[in-house]
């Protein structure tokens, strides 16, 4: 578990203090993938490497399992940093070295595991991320996604408990980008450490993460649930980010809604609601006509959702409304 | 052929020839061998002193650098014979080939120790950050990362230096260095035999022609970019 109690960072730039991180709280449970998101500059860069103290924080605690990492010598926050694998946007792989050799680096730097070991553990990491064939090639031999997964063996060769992604996909190709995520949610599950997520797209807290919170302006301005977070944003930076992953012009949604007739209300469906045919008989029971304004169904991790916004004309709506929420339908009035 | 060889050449003694490119050899690659010596982990320091590194200290950066400044900006010629007492202290002569050694290692270990400073800034900042991230300490770091991502930069700053060294060498005749330079002082010179000045050059040429060609093959055996 990681716990930031009133953690805070500012720089000194010309005499002056600029803050990067106000005073935050916050809690990573272990074993989940907690997704930090926010615009170039909302400081979740720094809070990332607040965790592993590459950014020394200015004031405030980190606990780490109950321990303040704050508080270490430096012998004890090189073991500790050992625990905590990191993976880059750039992937920061040393060009000098084989594919192996990046992989196996840490394992040495350790200075506590045999060669034997170091082989083994080398040999089972190319394996886990399927780069067997690419052992003795040299990073600028690979192609980004396959550098991205040498930065993820890399990370996990001292079998840590948490794992640090610094935008780890926004350098790749959707495609590549999908397969990446992957392998990060198969670790997640197999292995069950701890994975911090920072990123700009909210396609990708979508897809593997199980909380998520939102920075603006070195604040944490929402945090929760990716279902909860994703499909009811409540902070204006929220609403940009799901928006813009969802390809949603807000103006012109606005535009929409002025022009459609009688009641407006956005229905969210999770889980098994998701594929109920429910509409057609709501309509029926309650003499409501409705049409549809908006409407999109995709996956949260692994739950499905559907979001619809509907106008409702005619009919009973208050038989509407309970039949929907009888449904385990979540309904949101707009006008 | 032969009568019109001795008739060019007819000053150029041979045996003379070889024994001081022989000498030049020599105190190019002794003062080279000691100037990597030297200006290796002054260059290491250096980076890491800096504004914004591992080590960042300020005050010990500027001492140092302040150094490295003062004897690059001497002229060679004048370091040459402002070293001479300290060079008599060091070896007991300031003559010949060894005599020659001392302030060429003065010269060439601050420029080599700015050329690995400078290579070692071009090592990407995010790989500091990686290896640090797993935990390595500042000496790991140095030889395990930031050493052998630099190295094409830092063998091109040998062969840099080594070239440099040719050149300052030669211009140690002047103070009884021996090797090249001095003959061609001495002879080509002082005793207006051209033909002798003419082979110490051409001599010089290769000999920097050569190093040139040795040191851009290993930057690219080592070039993994």
């Amino acid at each position: 578990m990681i716990v930031f109690d009133q953690v805070q960072k500012s720089y000194q730039v010309g005499g002056r203090a600029i803050p990067a991180l106000h005073p935050t709280d916050m809690t990573i449970e272990t074993g989940e993938v907690f997704g930090i998101v926010g615009h170039s500059g909302a400081g979740k860069s720094t809070l990332v490497r607040l965790i592993n103290l590459l950014e020394p924080p200015s004031g405030g605690r980190i606990l780490i399992d109950d321990e303040n990492i704050t508080d270490y010598s430096a012998s004890e926050l090189r073991a500790f940093r050992r625990k905590v694998g990191m993976i880059f946007q750039h992937f920061n792989l040393l060009s000098s070295k084989t594919v192996a050799d990046n992989i196996a680096f840490p394992m040495k730097l350790a200075g506590i595991y045999s060669k034997a070991e170091i082989r083994d553990r080398v040999q089972e990491l190319l394996a886990r991320v399927s780069l067997s064939d690419h052992a003795n090639k040299y990073p600028s031999q690979l192609s980004g996604g396959q550098k991205q997964r040498v930065g993820i063996a890399r990370a996990l060769a001292c079998r840590p408990t948490i794992l640090l992604c610094d935008e780890a996909t926004s350098a790749l190709d959707p495609q590549t980008t999908q397969s990446v995520l992957k392998l990060l949610a198969d670790i997640n599950r197999e292995l069950g450490l701890t994975i911090v997520l920072i990123t700009h797209e909210m396609d990708v807290v979508r897809r593997v993460c199980d909380r998520v919170a939102v920075m603006d302006a070195g604040r944490v301005v929402e945090m929760g649930p990716v279902s909860e977070v994703f499909l009811h944003p409540q902070h204006p930076t929220t609403r940009d980010f799901v928006f813009e992953s969802e390809s949603i012009d807000s103006e012109e949604m606005e535009e929409d809604l002025q022009k459609a007739k009688g009641r407006i209300m956005r229905l969210t469906f999770k889980g098994d609601a998701t594929y109920k045919p429910l509409l057609g008989s709501v309509a029926r029971e309650s003499g409501v006509d409705f049409s549809i304004l908006s409407g999109r169904i995709d996956h949260i991790k692994d739950t499905p959702y559907g979001q619809l916004t509907l106008s409702l004309v005619g009919g009973d709506l208050d038989v509407a409304m309970s039949a929907l929420k009888a449904a385990d339908v979540h309904v949101e009035v707009l006008r | 052929m032969d009568a019109l060889m001795s008739g060019l050449l007819s000053n150029v003694d041979w045996s003379e020839i070889g024994l001081a490119s022989w000498d030049t050899l020599i105190m190019v690659g002794m003062s080279l061998l000691f100037s990597v010596l030297i200006g290796l982990p002054i260059g290491v320091l250096l980076f890491l002193t800096g504004k914004r590194q591992l080590l960042e200290q300020p005050a010990a950066y500027a001492v140092l650098s302040f150094v490295v400044n003062v004897l690059r900006s001497v002229p060679f010629i004048i370091l040459l014979i402002v070293m001479i007492p300290f060079t008599v202290m060091l070896i007991g002569t300031s003559l010949g080939v060894a005599g020659a050694i001392p302030p060429l290692v003065a010269g060439g270990a601050p420029f080599f120790a700015r050329l690995v400073e400078t290579s070692l800034r071009e090592v990407d900042r995010g790989i500091i950050e990686a290896t640090q991230a797993m935990g390595a300490s500042v000496k790991q770091i140095v030889f395990g990362a930031l050493l052998p991502e630099a190295l094409p930069g830092i063998i091109a700053g040998i062969t840099v230096t080594a070239i440099t060294l040719v050149s300052y060498a030669a211009m140690s005749g002047v103070i009884g260095g021996g090797g090249l330079g001095d003959l061609a002082i001495r002879f080509g010179y002082q005793r207006f035999q051209t033909d002798v000045m003419v082979i110490t050059v051409a001599l010089l040429v290769i000999f920097v022609q050569v190093l040139q060609m040795l040191g851009d093959r290993l930057v690219l055996h080592f070039s993994r970019k």
